[in-house]
């Protein structure tokens, strides 16, 4: 057992108290959220048809479990969401990692690079669909497109902030572009590139919903869709509860990655 | 004494989208084998161009340069350009894994680097424990491992603090000496180059050309700090100060 001095003990007791209290402080927020909405539910304070509350919506969760696939819907859109993230990382890195050894094809796409950035993917909906046609492929597709060139730009802009006096080190020791970039650019850039992760992770999950909200035919988009056509808000607010989990779910396992 | 490098009528322009910069008018200088060399001059008169040209990294608009038996030159910069993320036995290997050259023979070198100059005990720490003094010796290491002749010194010791500076210019003469390196220091700081240096090349402004060649004679040769003291010290400083404000 290792031993510390009083000093070194105290410092380590005052960060696990302020860590204590910040948990504290999140769990009260989701208790006092939670506790006004039910209150406000239970007394009829707000129409529980439309904003339902949370012992109605656990009600709701719970029977979707037995009888409508729950499980299955969510299944889906893991599946979609994982492997239009994986996709799109890949072939984002790919993309910027071409550009940072090819200056002169990134002087070129730069502009197109922008312009498709700032385009509101979803207006590709309809045209996706009618491409691709209303499947999966078309909302792995869509979730591509929505987060594809997040990630080239912000991992291409991660590798070109890497400072140049390292890499005329490197070539002081007639490295070429492919060592500087395997063994400087590349691990200089793991931070930026587990936020981008996550960034290009929460776009997916927009994208996926956002395709299943077209394609409506499974996934929790689907039962979101589904469910404010049939008025059935429990179940649309039910969902959007699911949604809230699973981002934060994979937010810490990206976390864990880093 | 063998002339290790000699170089003829060098000459660089730079370009940019508004004009022509003459950095380099003509230069000329030779250096002998196991000599240390400093090159003083103005702000930006072109100084640092003739280390990136020397060793390599940019082409020279005119003239040439030889070296002597396909001699092997190393390029140090101000930045110690040490990777964070590498510990300091793996920054001192760098050079040598970009040169495909980790030989088990070259390792032994390193570590006996290491142990000779004082790094013993940190070789497992990251670069970011250690001081800026401690950086630059890592930085050298690196050089050094991959057994050049010709040191280029790119005002090497600039960024760090003046008592820090002092004890590493101390160290890097024992080092360059002891390793029987021959060495190019540019530096802005004619105290230094006075002190470690058997000549002293004055550049004039931009567009430069050798303005004066000191061979320094001073009684120490063993020691940057005790030169300082020497009585020829401060003649020289005072010649080369005027020669510098000269055209200013």
């Amino acid at each position: 057992m290792k031993t510390y001095s009083t000093e070194h003990q105290a410092y380590l007791n005052k960060l696990r108290k302020e860590r204590i209290w910040v948990f504290l402080f999140q769990f009260f927020i989701a208790l006092l959220f939670f506790g006004i909405w039910e209150w406000l539910g239970q007394n009829h304070l707000i129409n529980t048809f439309l904003y339902s509350y949370p012992s109605k919506m656990m009600k709701m969760i719970s029977s979707l479990l037995f009888s409508q696939h729950l499980l299955h819907h969510i299944g889906i859109t893991l599946f979609e969401l994982i492997i239009s993230f994986f996709i799109s990382f890949c072939l984002g890195m790919f993309i910027s990692i071409m550009l940072w050894l090819f200056p002169f094809c990134s002087k070129v796409i730069d502009p197109y690079l922008t312009i498709l950035n700032s385009l509101p993917k979803v207006a590709l909906g309809p045209l996706i669909i009618i491409w691709c046609g209303a499947n999966t492929t078309s909302i792995i597709f869509m979730s591509l497109l929505i987060s594809i060139f997040i990630c080239i730009i912000n991992t291409y802009q991660g590798f070109s902030s890497v400072p140049t006096h390292y890499i005329i080190m490197a070539k002081s020791f007639g490295a070429n572009k492919w060592q500087i970039f395997r063994k400087i650019v590349l691990p200089s850039n793991i931070h930026p590139i587990i936020s981008t992760m996550k960034v290009v992770l929460s776009m997916n999950l927009i994208g996926v919903i956002m395709g299943e909200l077209l394609v409506s035919k499974k996934g929790l988009g689907y039962l979101i869709m589904y469910g404010s056509q049939v008025f059935n808000l429990d179940l649309v607010i039910s969902c959007i509860f699911i949604l809230c989990l699973i981002s934060y779910l994979l937010y810490l396992l990206i976390n864990k990655i880093k | 004494m063998k002339t290790i490098l000699d170089i003829h009528h060098l000459k660089k322009n730079y370009q940019t989208e508004k004009e022509e910069i003459h950095a380099l008018k003509d230069i000329s200088f030779s250096v002998n084998e196991g000599d240390f060399v400093s090159i003083v001059g103005p702000s930006g008169c072109g100084k640092s161009t003739i280390l990136s040209i020397l060793s390599g990294l940019e082409k020279q608009s005119d003239g040439n340069y030889s070296i002597l038996n396909h001699k092997k030159i190393a390029y140090m910069l101000q930045e110690d350009s040490l990777l964070p993320f590498r510990t300091v036995l793996d920054n001192c290997l760098f050079g040598l894994e970009l040169e495909h050259q980790l030989t088990e023979e070259n390792k032994q070198y390193v570590s006996y680097l290491l142990d000779t100059y004082g790094l013993h005990d940190f070789i497992n720490q990251y670069p970011n424990h250690l001081s800026g003094g401690m950086r630059q010796r890592v930085a050298l290491i690196r050089t050094l491992a991959t057994h050049p002749d010709i040191l280029l010194l790119d005002e090497a010791m600039s960024a760090l603090d003046y008592q820090t500076r002092l004890s590493i210019g101390e160290d890097l003469y024992q080092i360059i000496k002891q390793e029987k390196k021959t060495a190019i220091l540019v530096t802005h700081d004619i105290g230094e180059a006075i002190s470690m240096s058997d000549y002293v090349i004055v550049l004039s402004h931009r567009p430069s050309v050798v303005k004066k060649v000191y061979s320094i004679q001073l009684k120490e040769k063993r020691s940057p700090i005790l030169n300082r003291s020497d009585p020829h010290f401060s003649k020289y400083f005072n010649q080369i100060w005027e020669d510098l404000n000269e055209n200013i």
